[in-house]
């Protein structure tokens, strides 16, 4: 298990370094640098703040710079934001964030393990046709659209849940993790009532009822935990793709998130913040994709026992 | 994980109670408790770059910095005219060049040292310091060898018209009469910063170092950092140091870094906000109809326009570049598209500046537009190449481009090509050279026409036409800075606008409104054509609802 975990990370390595390369180059290939303004920039005043930055010095020296600076933790000030560093911004913004996608998940489990679940239990009846069209539903509709909406309904014409903020008002959190975690909700319902259906045929279900065994020891007990693998598999992912993602949910809701800091800093060719919060992310994609196959090592039988007796790189 | 876990039982439960039983008490809003405890809740539309004021250059930043800093002198907000702030009193030579500040003797920094000249002078010594980075320096150069400090062909910052004479007296000494120079010294580019703090946490010509944290900015102006919280709030109360403390009125001003769009203007509709950036547009009319008084707009200082590339074969000719400009029916566009917002332009300072009137050459005239095409060389747009239009993304500007292609589509019968640009590219291919036609805008930095036209001489950054025309030249940088009176000065700029409305390198469309929605309550923030005010004479006034008591319920329930 830990040399499962040890080849993982091994091979993080080269897809962190790709990335970093990648974006280094591709950002500075983008059109306008992050000086451009509506108000031409003074040559000596623009000469003076490429110095401070070194984009005066040779490119290739600019990238080994970096690496040297980031090998060391640091990744130094934002462009855009200059009184800050680039680490100081992530920090300040990840709470907002993490909190917002972690809540998201919640919904989206609660909700879609719920639906998929009973209609997997009832196939082919009002029970699984009415979620799985929700669920349909939830998937096709936007972010953008469903956010607004909410905000209408519960906001406006019910007055009951505050439009934006997050942790100023009581209740302020709902929506927006709602309106993030509705369209993964959809999704996991999808998979859940794909994996149970599957389980639920199984021998050792009919020999759990065979035995006498009450229904929902049944599908509570036995089916449940081979039924939520690909679910479990898709968490990992999904939790890495809420954060990467929350972008829109985080300007609607005006939410101090992270979110917001990578797509402006893109706007603004913000060199240091682009790939500061590229490389967080991909670190938490990363991370998130192993804990992902853990669990559903650990919770699939026929993986754990694989794993223990040959381990291996296969993921 | 526990903490989690209980956070996350918390919240379903508090969600099945919302949706179960639904209707849970909201509290008070921002703007009610505000108008009561004097706390102004205003959207800037962007998180501060910083707060030095010689490093910023934003809006956003810079109605945060006014209410930090101040310096020699304020306008006041109804008539835009100069008045003592730092400095109680001045005096001008003879000769217009030589400016005697006396200060008053009670400024103080919030730390309780007196605000002196020196301070100014060495204020003003870094600010020029090249090393620093000040994009708007160019501020300082009507003084006389700031220029030629800034660009290392003076050594020595004694040459630099720049003097304290003692605590209390500043002498500035200019390189040639220049009637605004006042306007300037109310540019937080000009603001005094404290030396001790600055020296203490850097160099003095760097830039962005922790100075400005909340923990160690020392200020000058009528308010003093409180908090400052990344991309959700920036928090300043009332500086009890402040020379005019007793007049200042308002305990708190809560900046919100939100853009403007729909989602301020729900805001302000929840009672969030007092006062907005600016409106979100599409809802104007809804506001017209229903709360007229919740919506401020004013004339402003700014002018919309499309830059023509004058080196394109087709567009160095100035019939042609005269008959797109009489094929852009403004008023109809205005009318249609932008909710009447604006008044349509056909120059490029605005109606208004201090008296100043632009001439007016042109109208929407089509048919003599179709007769200057054909003069050019191509009758009925036959032979006229497909030219491209381009804009920074936005929704606004899309809808003018669309209605402007139209136009000159229906009315000229030639190809445009719209191109809709992410702002760094737009940027770039306007400096480089790389268009046909684009869309720019300007706003003034100081109220005098001298911002709109000598952004069009020679070689200017902000041309970017390639339009140049040395008579112009002379016109803008010698006549008439160097006139005696206003009205010499008025007729220079007057005959230089003339010249450069006659060779139209670049389209005007429309003046700009300033358009904010704006709580009743609150006062001292009269309309002008900069949309300026100072903090120091804004207040809420709580007692607002007695006069209008379904103002808010009616608000917070209309959709």
């Amino acid at each position: 298990m830990l040399r499962f975990i040890g080849l993982r990370l091994l091979q993080a390595i080269p897809v962190l370094f790709t990335v970093i390369t990648a974006t280094f180059f591709l950002i500075r290939q983008a059109p306008g640098g992050p000086f451009d303004a509506e108000k031409p920039v003074i040559p000596a005043v623009k000469r003076a703040l490429e110095a401070k930055y070194n984009l005066d010095l040779p490119m290739w020296q600019q990238y080994t710079n970096y690496l040297g600076d980031l090998l060391r933790g640091d990744m130094g000030p934002s462009f855009k934001y200059p009184g800050w560093a680039v680490h100081d911004l992530i920090i300040s913004g990840l709470p907002a964030t993490a909190e917002l996608a972690f809540y998201a998940l919640m919904v989206a489990i609660v909700i879609g393990v719920l639906a998929g679940v009973s209609a997997a239990l009832k196939p082919n009846t009002a029970r699984d046709y009415v979620p799985m069209s929700l669920a349909m539903i939830g998937i096709c509709m936007p972010t953008f659209l469903l956010g607004p909406l909410l905000v209408l309904i519960f906001g406006f014409w019910l007055d009951w849940l505050p439009i934006s903020g997050w942790g100023d008002l009581p209740g302020d959190k709902i929506l927006p993790s709602f309106t993030l975690g509705a369209a993964y909700a959809a999704y996991v319902a999808r998979l859940t009532r794909g994996g149970m259906l599957e389980i639920m045929s199984q021998d050792y279900i009919r020999t759990a009822r065979a035995k006498g065994l009450p229904e929902h020891i049944v599908v509570i007990k036995h089916a449940l935990r081979g039924g939520l693998i690909p679910t479990i598999a898709f968490l990992g992912p999904a939790f890495a793709g809420l954060l990467a993602g929350s972008f829109v949910v985080e300007t609607i809701f005006q939410i101090p998130g992270l979110g917001r800091f990578y797509v402006q800093a893109a706007f603004n060719r913000d060199y240091t913040m682009i790939l500061g919060t590229t490389i967080f992310l991909s670190t938490l994609i990363i991370v998130f994709n192993l804990l992902s196959d853990l669990l559903a090592t650990w919770m699939n039988p026929k993986l754990r026992h694989q794993m223990s007796h040959r381990s291996g790189g296969q993921s | 994980m526990v903490l989690d876990r209980i956070k996350f039982v918390a919240l379903s439960c508090f969600i099945a109670a919302v949706l179960l039983i639904g209707g849970c008490s909201r509290g008070e809003s921002n703007v009610s408790q505000g108008n009561r405890e004097q706390v102004f809740h205003k959207s800037n539309n962007a998180e501060p770059q910083g707060l030095d004021p010689h490093v910023v250059t934003g809006v956003a930043e810079h109605h945060i910095v006014q209410a930090l800093f101040e310096g020699l002198v304020s306008k006041n907000p109804h008539t835009l005219e100069i008045e003592p702030a730092v400095a109680e009193s001045w005096a001008l030579s003879e000769d217009g060049k030589v400016y005697t500040f006396k200060l008053r003797q009670n400024a103080n920094w919030s730390n309780g040292d007196p605000v002196t000249a020196h301070d100014f002078a060495w204020s003003w010594w870094r600010a020029l310091q090249p090393a620093l980075g000040s994009q708007y320096v160019f501020m300082y150069f009507p003084i006389k060898n700031a220029e030629r400090y800034f660009n290392q062909e003076v050594i020595d910052f004694d040459e630099v018209g720049i003097k304290a004479l003692d605590d209390y007296t500043l002498r500035v000494e200019l390189a040639n009469p220049t009637p605004y120079f006042m306007q300037l010294l109310d540019h937080y580019s000009t603001f005094p910063v404290h030396r001790a703090t600055i020296e203490k946490w850097g160099k003095p010509d760097e830039s962005y170092t922790p100075w400005t944290r909340p923990e160690n900015i020392v200020t000058n102006g009528p308010f003093v950092l409180d908090e400052w919280r990344l991309n959700k709030h920036l928090m300043v109360r009332k500086n009890d140091a402040y020379w005019g403390a007793d007049q200042v009125r308002l305990q708190k001003i809560v900046f919100y870094p939100y853009e403007s769009g729909p989602i301020v203007e729900r805001m302000f509709r929840a009672g969030q906000l007092h006062y907005t950036y600016e409106t979100f547009i599409d809802r104007l009319p809804w506001y017209r109809a229903n709360k007229p008084d919740y919506v401020q707009v004013a004339p402003y200082a700014g002018t919309y326009l499309y830059r023509v590339n004058t080196t394109k074969p087709h567009l160095a000719d100035k019939r042609v570049r005269k008959a797109l400009a009489m094929t852009i029916d403004r008023q109809k566009m205005i009318s249609t598209i932008l909710n009447d917002l604006f008044t349509p332009a056909y120059a490029i300072t605005p109606p208004g500046l201090l008296g100043y009137q632009p001439p007016k050459l042109f109208d929407y005239d089509p048919d003599a537009a179709r007769a200057l095409l054909a003069e050019a060389g191509y009758p009925n747009g036959e032979g006229f190449p497909e030219t491209e239009l381009q804009y920074n993304s936005s929704e606004q500007h899309r809808k003018i481009a669309i209605a402007v292609q139209q136009m000159w589509n229906k009315e000229l019968n030639i190809n445009i090509r719209l191109q809709n640009k992410d702002w760094k590219v737009y940027l770039d291919d306007e400096q480089t050279g790389n268009y046909d036609i684009s869309r720019g805008g300007w706003i003034a930095d100081y109220v005098d026409p001298n911002s709109f036209l000598d952004m069009w001489v020679s070689g200017s950054g902000l041309n970017r036409t390639r339009w140049a025309n040395p008579r112009y030249d002379e016109l803008v940088l010698q006549r008439a800075p160097e006139a005696k009176s206003r009205e010499d000065r008025y007729a220079a700029f007057y005959a230089a606008e003339t010249m450069i409305m006659q060779d139209m390198p670049f389209i005007p469309i429309y003046t700009y409104s300033s358009h904010h929605f704006k709580h009743p309550a609150v006062r001292g923030m009269p309309p002008n054509i900069m949309s300026y005010y100072n903090w120091r004479y804004v207040w809420l006034d709580p007692d607002w609802s007695d006069a209008k008591p379904q103002q808010q319920t009616a608000l917070s329930g209309g959709i």
